[in-house]
């Protein structure tokens, strides 16, 4: 059974996601936020992989593991990452990023 | 009429995917409110395991399901109640950033869309086959042609090293003078 879907369309849509991650990573202020944009960019390379795995190489399935693996990358930056939020919040009373500048005098 | 014969079923299922994911997005970074945020995210990650559904891939959509959808967004609402009130809302972002940060996406967008439409991929169509439980298996501990197993320990040893980061670095600190108290 053929799929009928053209693998740009695939593509443009994994694109626009990961823009809209860049997006968010550059105007949000929120530390959790901007990890909430970092978890779309990987989403989106996450689809890339898949896509290239079955339209190009279909008997192959190295983009199926590599996804694998990067969404246990994202699993463990997101709970070092919140640990690191949690214990700024701990310090700080706020996760802004504007308000946590102690390191730089 | 004749336009209306070619769609299929996974037409109509890309549209409806496709919609969410791209309406979703872009509330997730524009949301000023930070638990709505969350929530288009979760919208954005499980319309992507319905992408990898149509593409057959069922454990990697489960994978997503139960992993992404399950346990990062909880963690991240989790921290979300620790960290600010349900009902803040974030101040307005100055208008000049909004203006600098749109056009550095647009752009990326369009650059990257050019160089896809342009390159003209080999193969326009594929071919839906089953992908044996076992085959995924034996292949992440074979050493072999197509096997993973190097990759999988390495992630086996970060997930690790990330569980112990996690631990050390969200326990509470200990003063010096009633070190003995604590364990």
């Amino acid at each position: 059974m053929e799929i009928g879907i053209p693998i740009e369309a695939f593509l443009i849509l994994a694109t626009f996601m990961f823009f809209a991650g860049v997006y968010g990573f550059l105007t949000r202020r929120n530390l959790i936020t901007m990890l909430m944009s970092i978890e779309l960019i990987l989403n989106a390379v996450n689809i890339n992989f898949v896509v290239f795995n079955k339209y190009l190489y279909p008997n192959q399935l190295q983009g199926h593991f590599f996804a694998i693996f990067v969404i246990a990358v994202a699993a463990s930056e997101a709970a070092v990452a919140i640990a690191i939020i949690i214990n700024i919040y701990r310090k700080f009373a706020n996760i802004n990023v504007e308000n946590i500048d102690k390191m730089k005098y | 009429m004749e336009f209306f014969k070619q769609i299929t079923g996974n037409h109509v299922m890309f549209v409806i995917f496709a919609a969410i994911i791209i309406v979703c997005s872009i509330l997730t970074v524009t949301s000023r409110r930070i638990l709505r945020a969350a929530t288009f995210l979760l919208f954005v990650l499980v319309s992507t395991a319905g992408l990898y559904f149509m593409l057959n891939f069922k454990f990697l959509a489960a994978v997503q399901l139960t992993l992404y959808a399950g346990g990062i967004v909880v963690l991240i609402i989790f921290s979300i109640l620790l960290t600010s009130h349900i009902s803040e809302k974030f101040e307005l972002i100055s208008f000049k950033k909004i203006i600098f940060s749109a056009i550095a996406a647009v752009a990326g967008f369009i650059l990257c869309s050019i160089t896809l439409l342009d390159y003209g991929f080999n193969a326009n169509n594929a071919i839906i086959q089953d992908i044996d439980m076992q085959v995924i298996g034996n292949s992440l501990l074979n050493y072999g042609d197509n096997g993973f197993v190097l990759p999988f320990e390495v992630i086996s040893i970060l997930l690790l090293a990330a569980m112990i980061a996690a631990i050390v670095i969200a326990k509470k600190r200990v003063k010096n003078n009633d070190k003995e108290k604590i364990v």
